[in-house]
């Protein structure tokens, strides 16, 4: 049985069909999930996708946290499914409180879309056990507000507990120990600022980003429980 | 004289009477003073945009409509249309240029299509002037905040810094759209169909955007029209994109367009002119920002973020659930009448205006505007061109290499979303922008190229050349040319020499798009580019469309296998200084002539690229600053050097001898594609090879690190000093 993909749509979202696309091309059974439903369909991973979800105003993730939806994405979560959020999903997991710590803008107050380097610090999620430690990553960032920031007790938590995921080999946007992808304690809540499903084919580039998306799809319930 | 404020001559006035036979309401003067502006209703152009060659086999939609459609695989439709936003930008650059963008996007999606990539053309003035770094940033953000926000990349375009558009920066956008199931048209057929305005409310802003501020100059109270500026809100403009796809899939609209320049009063004219019917429209329908506002501020309101559909009776429901679902505003505001009529009719029942549809949309006035070729062209032409040898020739390669016209832009384009949709296949940077279409292998290259300095110096040949270097960054890829799109900036059409120049450059586009089989689907006019009386150079920027037949097969500018062979195809002619990058970077003149371009030549070398695609590594057109900078890009881009050995002479390495490109590839492809340029009569030259980590061009040598490094940084460094806010 394939593994199923939902992939949750706000109003304002944009990469949910790049999301969508880049799952199903490996393989998964992918729905789109739209914000103001209030269950989840039977699916195997929930993907907050990339986009400026309710415009962006207030503040990125701040009213999407609101959207029906997010309730049922908690619940998901804390039964143990596996949820990540890419880009503005990294952003409404921060603000909903399911990760630590906030994005502020970019140090050099720019928008940035551009290739960047990724090291995975931490192998051992379902998120990116088909790396190794120490692989560098070629994904591409897209975000005006990527600066992740934490309070150093919180930061120290996240060390000890190896939760940062990815770290910028040369830090783009500012962020705090050059944190660019992190993980709840229980290894199945994962927000990243780059865009794994833009780097999931030769042609367009590079396609590191889809030993991110196949650790996934390998760690799913579906896939892990097949006989 | 209210007419004169509303920007109507007292003749166009009398001709509003004799057409009604009484005076207009001032409701109905509101609604002709935008229709008849030279925005909307092209009256000084018209007469000569009749002579650009529009028809083609592949060419679905021609001018008129709110975009091109061009059929660029069976099946597969795309639109593609260019506008500009110049004056707004320089009024107020953030929302000016995020409204620009907005609008052809507004455009695109009115005939059924899904909008996948933009394209920039930006002209600023000198970047040692505080203002145009504020203008700069200005404009970037505002493409960027809109363009990311919405999901369509910006994938391509250029920046350009000239002197003369320091009081009227231009900024011109290009959208590329694929039909996603129908392609719809702009008609209000049916009498007794309901007419459904969606999205936005209409408020006080942009009142007269299109009369009072794009079609009159600038002078020192420009800044007082602050006030007719659009205000932008990205994040309605991404769910009506979302509604409006979902609303045609479900094939609930018979008629559709969109609300720009004219507000409301555009497309109930236009509809109905088209479909032959009548329409009656009730302002206490319109879903108003602010109450209390003037009929006439209603009907020529050009709020953003609106569409207009036209419905039948039994499908209204569906249509105002699917936008209630997307969380958009929308309502029944008119219905299609028999007759020919436009009416308007307030909230007490009162008609305010009524008067023939075709009388607003068609029957504007037509202009033929004296026009004379000016006497200081001949003083020009004849003028030193700046092709005196320099004084050291590597300094004057990174001088030309450090030109914020050549240098690295990534700046820029590093804010601008340009991957979102998986179909980048080649981005900013390099010759044209390659995108595979959604769920598909079919590819399209696009480019939008201008060149102000060369129609300054001589505007025929300058158009031509335009045309000539967008269909050669096409071919670059690989692909073969197709359709064009243009964006005429010009000054005041009332003055002659003006006037020549914008007849010349029309003729000169017709005269390529005819040589080159690349029809023009469509465009857009902005006249009154001038502030004080000081005219921009005439500036036709000219969208170029073309097709590959597999997106991994295109060809990118950068040199990519240590080894190759670097082949210069075409001819260099070293008088071809007049107007070049190297002319105004090493010697600050801007004269003589530009080079001229052989269009069986230019046709010869896109039959040459397109058809040796296959055995090439790399190719790259020479523009500006010519075949050193050329080489130089490539090298940048590949990380890169090469051993060439060519003469050590500015002329042959600045000439901007038009139709030329430099291609390398492997050695053992050379002879192929020496035979296939042979065969077509290209001349081909073996300049070098590729590798290493030196630009050493046989006279001099400089470190690739040190190339890489200028190109880098010349433009960054230069935008990073202080801006004012104005």
């Amino acid at each position: 049985m394939n593994p199923r993909v939902g992939v949750v749509v706000f109003p304002g979202s944009n990469c949910d069909l790049d999301a969508q696309k880049a799952f199903r091309d490996l393989g998964a059974d992918v729905v789109s999930v739209w914000h103001d439903e209030e269950t989840l369909p039977e699916v195997d991973v929930v993907v907050l996708p990339g986009g400026f979800a309710h415009g962006d105003y207030l503040r990125t993730g701040a009213i999407a946290r609101f959207s029906p939806i997010m309730d049922a994405v908690r619940s998901f979560a804390d039964a143990g499914g596996l949820l990540i959020g890419i880009c503005n999903g990294f952003q409404i997991l921060c603000e909903a409180g399911l990760l630590p710590g906030a994005l502020r803008k970019n140090a050099g107050l720019k928008f940035l879309c551009k290739w960047v380097d990724l090291r995975v610090e931490n192998a051992s999620t379902p998120f990116t056990n088909a790396a190794s430690p120490g692989d560098v990553l070629r994904i591409p960032i897209n975000h005006f507000e990527g600066n992740w920031y934490a309070e150093p007790d919180v930061l120290d938590e996240l060390k000890a507990n190896d939760q940062i995921v990815l770290r910028y080999v040369d830090n783009p946007n500012g962020s705090l120990d050059d944190v660019a992808g992190i993980c709840n304690p229980e290894r199945n809540v994962f927000g990243l600022m780059p865009h794994p499903e833009r780097a999931c084919e030769a042609l367009l580039g590079s396609t590191d980003g889809a030993v991110i998306l196949r650790s996934i799809l390998a760690s799913s319930p579906s896939l892990v429980s097949a006989p | 004289m209210i007419h004169r404020d509303l920007g109507l001559t007292d003749e166009e006035y009398k001709a509003i009477q004799d057409r009604l036979g009484r005076d207009p309401s001032y409701t109905e003067l509101a609604m002709y003073s935008v229709m008849w502006s030279e925005h909307c209703s092209y009256k000084s152009s018209r007469v000569h945009l009749r002579n650009l060659p529009t028809e083609g086999p592949h060419i679905l939609v021609g001018p008129g409509e709110g975009a091109g459609i061009i059929e660029v695989a069976p099946g597969k439709a795309v639109a593609f249309k260019i506008e500009s936003h110049n004056h707004p930008s320089f009024v107020e650059p953030v929302n000016g240029a995020a409204t620009g963008v907005g609008g052809i996007v507004r455009d695109i999606l009115s005939m059924g299509a899904r909008p996948i990539a933009l394209l920039d053309s930006l002209r600023f003035g000198p970047l040692d002037e505080a203002r145009t770094r504020y203008l700069v940033d200005g404009v970037v953000h505002g493409i960027s905040s809109y363009g990311n926000s919405i999901g369509v990349p910006t994938v391509g375009g250029e920046v350009v810094f000239e002197d003369c558009y320091a009081e009227n920066p231009l900024v011109n956008v290009a959208c590329l759209g694929v039909i996603d199931t129908k392609l719809m048209n702009g008609k209000a057929t049916g009498p007794g169909n309901a007419v459904i305005l969606i999205g936005s409310s209409t408020g006080r802003d942009g009142i007269g955007g299109a009369s009072v501020l794009a079609s009159a100059e600038f002078d020192d109270e420009s800044h007082e029209k602050r006030p007719s500026v659009q205000v932008g809100d990205p994040f309605t403009e991404k769910l009506l994109i979302e509604a409006c796809l979902e609303l045609i899939r479900e094939d609930l609209l018979v008629g559709f367009q969109d609300l720009g320049a004219g507000g409301i009063s555009c497309p109930i004219s236009e509809m109905t002119a088209k479909a032959g019917t009548g329409m009656t429209v009730r302002l206490d329908a319109v879903h108003l920002r602010e109450p209390q506002m003037e009929p006439f501020e209603i009907m020529i309101s050009e709020s953003q973020e609106r569409m207009m559909a036209v419905v039948e009776p039994g499908n209204v429901q569906r249509v105002l659930d699917i936008c209630k679902k997307w969380g958009l505003h929308a309502g029944v505001v008119g219905r299609v009448d028999d007759g020919d009529a436009v009416k308007v009719v307030d909230g007490a029942g009162e008609t305010i205006a009524d008067v023939p549809a075709v009388s607003l949309a068609d029957e504007g006035p037509v202009y033929e505007r004296p026009y004379e070729r000016p006497g200081w062209i001949d003083e020009i032409q004849a003028a030193d061109p700046g092709d005196k040898e320099p004084p050291d020739l590597a300094q004057a390669f990174l001088d030309v290499l450090a030109s914020p016209n050549v240098a690295d832009k990534s700046w820029v384009w590093e804010q601008y979303d340009h991957m979102i949709f998986l179909g980048t296949v080649q981005g900013p940077g390099g010759d044209a922008a390659v995108i595979r279409l959604p769920d598909s292998d079919v590819a399209v290259a696009i480019t939008a190229d201008g060149h102000g300095r060369y129609c300054y110096l001589d505007p025929y040949e300058g158009a031509r050349s335009a045309v000539v270097e967008a269909a050669l960054n096409v071919a670059c890829t690989g692909a073969r040319p197709l359709a064009v799109t243009n964006c005429l900036n010009f000054g005041n059409p009332e003055k002659p020499d003006v006037m020549w120049q914008f007849a010349q450059a029309v003729e000169g586009i017709g005269d390529a798009c005819k040589a080159l089989g690349t029809p023009v689907t469509g465009g857009n006019v902005s006249f009154y580019n001038e502030t004080s009386g000081r005219p921009i150079f005439p500036t036709p920027v000219i969208g170029m469309i073309g097709v590959l037949d597999r997106p991994d097969a295109a060809v990118g500018s950068a040199l990519s296998g240590d080894g190759d062979v670097l082949l210069l195809l075409g001819d260099t002619d070293p008088a071809d200084l007049g107007g070049s990058e190297f002319a105004s970077r090493v010697h600050g003149v801007i004269a003589g002539r530009p080079p001229k371009v052989d269009l069986a030549d230019a046709r010869d070398m896109i039959d040459l690229l397109v058809e040796v695609a296959g055995s090439l590594s790399s190719a790259h057109d020479c523009s500006h600053g010519g075949v050193a900078i050329s080489l130089a890009e490539s090298a940048i881009a590949g990380g890169r050097g090469f051993d060439c050995d060519l003469p050590a002479d500015h002329r042959f390495l600045f000439s901007e001898s038009p139709a030329r490109v430099v291609v390398s590839c492997a050695p053992d492809n050379a002879r192929q594609v020496a035979e296939a340029a042979e065969k077509r009569g290209v001349t081909v030259q073996q300049i070098g090879t590729v590798g290493g980590t030196e630009l050493r061009f046989g006279g001099f040598t400089v470190s690739l690190e040190n190339a890489k490094h200028v190109a880098a940084h010349s433009l960054a460094d230069a935008l990073a000093g202080p801006t004012i806010a104005s």
